[in-house]
């Protein structure tokens, strides 16, 4: 009776999703396989060696910003070069992009109808225009139109301003600097512990307050503390001066640089500021009341109940908009920028290693991105909704 | 019956195929007389040197009226030509395909080119190399005047390394500002974002006419590459070859000799023997060339022009000059100090 009822394996639902499984991962691999004999094959073909010897080589070319580089560094750092001048763009744009992107869209549910509706333009315009267009805007239209570069427009402070980009003074450390960042390491210590103890404080007597302003005065007061207590200023500004071309020292934005980071900060924070709407409004207006009920003033409502529950929706999309932006940055090319993507164009012009080098190009990004997610699921758990 | 009908109408298929296939010359100047016109490989986006008006439709520059010259000897008919748009990649797979007769085409002349890629290299028409526009006003008159300065360039063929190597070579310091795009660096360039901008100075000069101000902007005479600029044709058919050179060198003698499209008609009661022989008054140097008539030479100089008319024509309005302040470029002839020699004709 029971062997009757059993059911044949070919019907067993269990055994079909294993024997589907096995099948898909077995096509997959013999697609691989196929596409690298192929690959091996056609390079076997037309004589073209596969290999990174190369990278070792003098690279004979020239990159206009980031770290220092002369022409006879290999290949290698020149690619590192390009992957730092990424780093840089993608880094700044994630950290400006949330924060003007949150800005806008409480703007965007402002009650006050100008504020609403000039956010509400914003990002209408910005969002539905290519990010390519936006960039060469920006850098025909606005930073080639700035003075030429010996009429710059000068601020007070060494601070010049021309279409050769922005340059100012650049701080430079003494020899006291050293026992300077001695006790900005203690001020660091001493304000966590601040921090930890007003926190404590706090939880024991039961009322809402600001521990972190705690922490952050310490530090202060012990930093601008130690800078006047010591003989010698630990830190002085070495302003730029004009050369025969360009302005020579001090700290130096291009507007190659600015124009992107500009370009990439403005776009994706229209993005950013629909999801901060989106995860506000995502937070139940009875919430809102109890908050007022209780007495919270707005600021602490928006800091205590609402963003903590509107992070759980908007962390997921932001992430997709951080790796858009990190992937959209390779736009540079543009406009000139040297990032990683144009560097590594060059590299294969000159070395003839184009699939060598695309192989590199395609690791960087997936390596940019795989770490900004792994960081934001982290992210994303910690403020999700914990259930008691 | 039906068979015998159906491999008859085959066979009164395949016949005229057949004869095409025998009345086809093989050699290249015999399937140009028999097509009724020259196919030529040129440039269609170079101002100067090969440019395709997009209005009229028309073909114009120095290496389009070296194919209207080759055009003349075989037919005495400049407008005899179809010309081919090339691209830079496509240029010698289409030559080595029989695809055109002729590639004029700024092409340089160098050893895998003309070795690896079995190609021959007729006498160099035009001798280019990598330069650098600046403003007049910028007082950069040397390469070592460049230390420091930002120089704007395409990304591309050698261009960027020729310019790191002048770098290495004179020790200096350049920061190149690299773009993939002609106009984003030509508008870089134009804004004053560089202090210079490089590329062969036949692209430069092309560059220069359409800036905003072309008259505050002059280029270097020190070249940092050497890109010397020919005719092609494939191997395999010399006698094709011989025409295509001495077409050039018909240009370039006629310069030496004075004999210009003005006075050409003049020219033919010359006593100068060496005129009478070019402009083939005395000898028979057209009917060696597989040619119809021992006046090609003369219809070229009468319908085209010589080698000074044609430079003077298509390079001169790009402030290209053949002698600047009295020192020869390389494009100046040789009995002015340049390196334009013709061959005599005896």
């Amino acid at each position: 009776m029971t062997r009757a009822a059993r059911i044949p394996f070919w019907r067993d639902i269990r055994v079909l999703r294993i024997s589907a499984q096995i099948a898909f991962v077995l096509l997959v691999v013999l697609l691989g396989n196929w596409l690298y004999s192929n690959l091996q094959t056609n390079l076997r073909a037309t004589n073209i060696s596969f290999s990174y010897d190369f990278l070792q080589q003098p690279a004979s070319m020239g990159i206009s910003e980031g770290l220092p580089f002369q022409p006879t560094d290999s290949y290698q750092y020149a690619f590192w070069v390009g992957v730092f001048n990424t780093l840089r763009v993608v880094f700044l744009g994630m950290v400006l992009a949330t924060l003007l992107g949150l800005v806008i869209g409480v703007a965007r549910l402002s009650s006050n109808w100008l504020v609403r509706t000039l956010s509400g333009i914003y990002i209408e315009t910005l969002r539905n225009t290519p990010l390519v267009v936006q960039l060469v805007f920006w850098y025909t239209a606005v930073f080639l139109k700035l003075p030429r570069v010996d009429e710059s427009l000068q601020f007070p402070g060494s601070i010049y301003l021309s279409q050769r980009g922005l340059v100012m003074p650049q701080p430079q450390p003494t020899e006291s600097f050293a026992l300077w960042g001695l006790t900005l390491l203690l001020g660091c210590v001493l304000a966590v512990g601040v921090y930890i103890a007003r926190r404590i404080y706090l939880e024991r007597v039961q009322r809402p307050g600001t521990p972190w302003l705690w922490g952050l005065s310490t530090f202060l007061f012990i930093a601008t503390g130690s800078w006047f207590l010591l003989p010698q200023s630990p830190l002085t500004w070495e302003p730029p001066v004009m050369g025969i071309f360009n302005f020579e020292g001090g700290m130096q934005f291009t507007p190659e640089f600015t124009a992107l980071l500009l370009g990439l900060v403005i776009y994706t924070a229209a993005f950013i500021a629909e999801i901060v709407r989106a995860g506000i409004l995502a937070v139940s207006k009875g919430q809102k009341e109890a908050a007022r009920a209780l007495g919270l003033t707005n600021l602490q409502m928006m800091r205590l109940i609402v963003l903590p529950q509107a992070l759980r929706v908007m962390i997921p999309p932001t992430t997709s908009q951080y790796l858009n932006l990190a992937k959209n940055s390779s736009l540079a090319v543009a406009i000139g920028y040297p990032d990683l993507f144009n560097v590594a164009n060059t590299i294969i012009n000159q070395s003839g290693r184009a699939i060598e080098v695309i192989l590199m190009i395609m690791g960087s990004y997936l390596t940019i991105s795989l770490l900004t997610s792994l960081f934001m699921n982290w992210y994303n758990r910690r403020v999700r909704l914990v259930e008691r | 019956m039906r068979k015998i009908l159906a491999v008859g109408l085959v066979v009164a298929l395949l016949l005229p195929l057949l004869t095409i296939g025998q009345g086809q010359p093989t050699d290249t100047l015999g399937r140009v007389k028999a097509r009724g016109n020259l196919i030529c490989g040129v440039n269609n986006g170079v101002p100067g040197f090969g440019f395709l008006d997009e209005r009229t439709g028309t073909f114009s520059g120095f290496d389009v009226d070296y194919c209207k010259t080759l055009a003349t000897a075989i037919f005495n008919d400049p407008a005899k030509v179809t010309y081919r748009p090339l691209t830079a990649a496509a240029r010698f797979t289409a030559l080595a395909a029989g695809e055109v007769d002729v590639l004029i085409r700024n092409t340089t002349r160098t050893f895998s080119r003309d070795v690896e890629l079995k190609l021959n290299f007729a006498p160099v028409t035009f001798y280019d190399g990598q330069g650098f526009m600046v403003r007049k006003t910028s007082r950069i008159n040397t390469l070592r005047d460049l230390n420091g300065a930002t120089v704007c360039v395409l990304q591309g063929t050698t261009t960027e390394q020729n310019l790191a190597d002048m770098a290495r070579r004179l020790g200096i310091t350049i920061r190149p500002l690299v773009f993939t795009d002609v106009s984003a660096r030509d508008k870089a360039y134009d804004e004053g974002r560089c202090d210079a901008m490089t590329a062969d100075a036949s692209g430069l000069a092309g560059a220069r006419v359409k800036l905003s101000k072309p008259d505050d902007h002059k280029i270097l005479a020190e070249l940092i590459s050497k890109e010397p600029l020919a005719p092609v044709v494939r191997h395999g058919d010399d006698a094709w070859y011989d025409l295509v050179t001495w077409t050039v060198y018909c240009t370039i003698e006629a310069e030496e000799l004075g004999v210009n499209s003005k006075n050409v008609t003049a020219q033919r009661g010359s006593a100068d023997p060496n005129v009478r022989r070019l402009l083939g008054v005395e000898g028979d140097f057209g009917k060696k060339l597989g040619l119809d008539s021992n006046d090609w030479c003369g219809n070229i100089i009468a319908k085209v022009g010589n080698y000074g008319e044609i430079y003077e024509r298509n390079i001169k309005p790009l402030a290209l000059e053949r002698v600047v302040d009295g020192k020869p470029s390389p494009n100046a002839l040789w009995t002015d100090g340049g390196l334009i020699y013709g061959i005599p004709f005896r």
